[in-house]
């Protein structure tokens, strides 16, 4: 089965994850539009060309910071399990926000497509996005889609497609931090290689054991490290 | 070398205000993103949000605008539901004459007739009759609120109390889906940061009807509160109540995280920031078929395949004799001195207990409770739906007990085994049982009491 995705779909709340989940899969989910009303994972799927994609419609959390159970549930399923894109939705009218989550993601994973919904809307209030330079800042596809009306879904559909076989890589801007920062995690992320290897990024990893992410390392240990290591 | 050394390792590189250097220098850099990537080309900002919230939050009409919403949908919910009830009730009865016949057709013993016919049939398709209607209106107009986005607006409102009795703002939104379910309410307070005001939503989340309770209370409260009156004053009588029923589990919600807040679970209110989304016109065709087709069905199914199983647990008790007392009278007559301590009877409590593992099942075994042991007349309408409890000696005040303890019972076995596995705790689960089981016992029991002391009935 060479041709079945996951596609993990990460957003603040309030973004239209869900309504875009919904209008993707076709399934009739009941959404609310308020801070973290999707609080398990929803899954549903959609075939586009000869694949099938499965999307997974996380929670919608303002950070990855493991403040929350909400919070816990998206990282993970980002950083653990893998999925063969991630697409960060962001609300158009309150951009600034939002790249925050997109920053973190990139951080996290390679495969990541930024979706900037509610663009019609953003249009109306005369606000106008140039998705070509963030495309070309960040280094990962940024499309702009109204979920609600359904417009831009044959271009983001066409570009996972194109992440999925290959044809467009993904090469995210990694965020430089200021230096007192760099040496630090310069001194940490060969060690953190030693033990992770390739399965999660050692440099993501390196920032959270800086940042004492306690709740990352009991995840760490209980899924990448084989038993009697630690 | 161990991922813990590591991390100890980490620690004392670390600086306290790293974390704060990591997300100052993500907003830099959405900043400057932002910046290079977006221009303005008219600078109008939303004002009609501003407006409509500071009419919708303000602290003098927040409160009132929310009560008479909450009224305005139940007084849709009651009025419209009257007439389709009585229509899917006669069907049903012109259905049960035919399934009858087919049954003398095929010379079936009474036994399976009874069973099949009048125990699961009857019960099932008056629950139906009873309960889809108010559904198939509530939940699409609930659904059109949360759309609009008038429903965060309740949380803000909202906050101010919970963080006068020791609980988090959040707890509101946790609440409004306890509406709907209360076991995926249980699962949504994982949006609540801090243990201690997540165990508080969990607690007290039983206290506002979910689904399954919503039929039972629209029902007692249309065919008992508003016997007097007629016509639209009688919907607004029964709304009257339904309200004031659920502001009731509001303020026991209130009193029980307070007093939790002050006990068990002491601490100090966590800060949070509640973000409201812009008003958005809600896709209204969408949302009314999505949620009335959906939500309604998923209950009605639940409904049906439990009450099901149950249904002939107790026609078979309500047949099987031992002596010449059936076992269903066994246990009614043993449940029957608290049952009338608390203005119940033993029916009432049994069909309780039985109802554990969904609340939308409590109402048609009482049904087949009544109908197993009192006089089988034709029954095709909602009057005699009344007539069977009046038989039974109900009064109105029977009719608010019932749905007193309906409101603030133990949850249903789904939301406690979500509890256990939200909270892996066994006595945090068992206090989640215990509670409102107590608070589900001494309620009725003063009302029923001053009631009776003062020789109100």
């Amino acid at each position: 089965m060479g041709n079945e995705y996951r596609i993990a779909l990460a957003g603040n709340p309030n973004t239209g994850k869900s309504t875009l989940f919904n209008a993707l899969t076709g399934l009739r989910q009941h959404t609310g539009n308020w801070a973290g009303k999707t609080v398990s994972l929803a899954k549903g799927s959609l075939s586009f060309k000869d694949k099938t994609f499965h999307l997974i419609d996380l929670p919608g959390t303002y950070s990855l910071f493991s403040n929350s159970t909400d919070e816990e549930v998206a990282r993970n399923y980002i950083v653990f399990e893998k999925p063969d894109v991630t697409l960060v939705v962001l609300d158009a009218t309150s951009l600034e926000r939002n790249f925050n989550l997109a920053l973190q993601v990139l951080e996290m994973t390679k495969n990541v497509v930024i979706c900037i919904n509610l663009i019609d809307v953003a249009e109306q209030q005369g606000i106008h996005i140039n998705e070509r330079l963030l495309t070309n800042r960040l280094g990962v596809p940024v499309i702009k889609i109204s979920a609600r009306n359904k417009k831009g879904f044959p271009m983001l559909l066409d570009t996972i497609d194109r992440i999925v076989s290959g044809a467009i890589e993904c090469q995210p801007a990694r965020l430089t931090y200021p230096e007192e920062i760099e040496e630090k995690i310069n001194k940490i992320e060969p060690k953190v290689r030693e033990l992770v290897g390739n399965q999660i990024s050692s440099r993501w990893v390196s920032l959270r054991l800086l940042d004492g992410d306690e709740s990352l390392l009991n995840e760490i240990s209980k899924r990448l490290i084989p038993e009697g290591v630690c | 070398m161990s991922i813990q050394e590591l991390y100890t390792e980490a620690q004392a590189l670390s600086s306290s205000k790293l974390r704060d250097d990591i997300v100052e220098h993500l907003y830099d850099r959405s900043h400057t993103l932002c910046r290079e990537g977006i221009s303005y080309t008219k600078s109008n900002r939303d004002t009609r949000t501003e407006k409509l919230d500071a009419i919708f939050t303000s602290p003098i009409f927040g409160f009132p605008i929310m009560i008479v919403m909450l009224g305005v949908l139940f007084y849709i919910t009651i009025a419209g539901a009257n007439i389709p009830s009585s229509m899917l009730a006669e069907l049903f009865g012109v259905i049960e004459g035919y399934i009858t016949s087919f049954f003398t057709f095929l010379h079936a013993p009474d036994w399976l007739h009874g069973v099949l016919v009048l125990g699961l049939y009857r019960g099932t398709s008056w629950v139906i009759s009873v309960m889809l209607p108010p559904m198939a209106i509530f939940f699409p107009t609930f659904a059109l609120l949360e759309n609009y986005g008038y429903l965060p607006r309740v949380a803000f409102n909202m906050d101010r109390l919970f963080k006068r009795v020791g609980a988090h703002g959040k707890q509101s939104l946790t609440m409004a889906m306890g509406f709907g379910c209360n076991a995926a309410a249980v699962i949504s307070t994982r949006i609540i940061e801090s243990p201690r005001e997540r165990m508080l939503a969990i607690l007290t989340n039983n206290f506002v009807p979910c689904n399954g309770r919503w039929g039972t209370l629209i029902l007692l409260a249309s065919l008992f509160m508003a016997a007097n009156f007629s016509g639209g004053i009688k919907s607004l009588v029964t709304t009257g109540v339904i309200v004031g029923i659920v502001l009731f589990g509001i303020i026991v919600t209130f009193f029980v995280s307070w007093a939790l807040s002050k006990t068990a679970l002491k601490g100090v209110p966590t800060h949070y920031t509640l973000e409201l989304p812009p008003y958005r016109k809600p896709k209204i065709f969408d949302t009314v078929i999505r949620s009335s087709l959906t939500k309604s069905w998923s209950v009605l199914v639940r409904a049906v395949k439990v009450a099901a199983p149950a249904a002939i647990l107790t026609w078979v008790c309500a047949n099987i004799y031992i002596g010449d007392t059936s076992i269903l009278m066994y246990a009614v007559e043993f449940l029957d001195p608290f049952g009338k301590l608390l203005g119940l009877d033993g029916y009432i409590m049994m069909a309780f207990i039985l109802g554990l593992p969904a609340n939308e099942i409590v109402l048609p075994i009482l049904l087949m409770g009544y109908l197993s042991t009192g006089s089988l007349t034709e029954v095709d309408s909602l009057v005699d739906l009344k007539q069977i409890f009046l038989d039974h000696g109900w009064t109105w005040l029977t009719a608010l007990n019932m749905m007193l303890f309906s409101l603030l019972h133990y949850p249903c076995g789904t939301t406690l085994l979500n509890i256990y596995k939200e909270t892996k705790s066994k006595k945090w689960t068992f206090l989640a049982f215990l509670i409102p089981t107590i608070i589900a016992i001494i309620v009725p029991l003063i009302i029923t009491q001053t009631v009776r002391m003062f020789g109100l009935i």
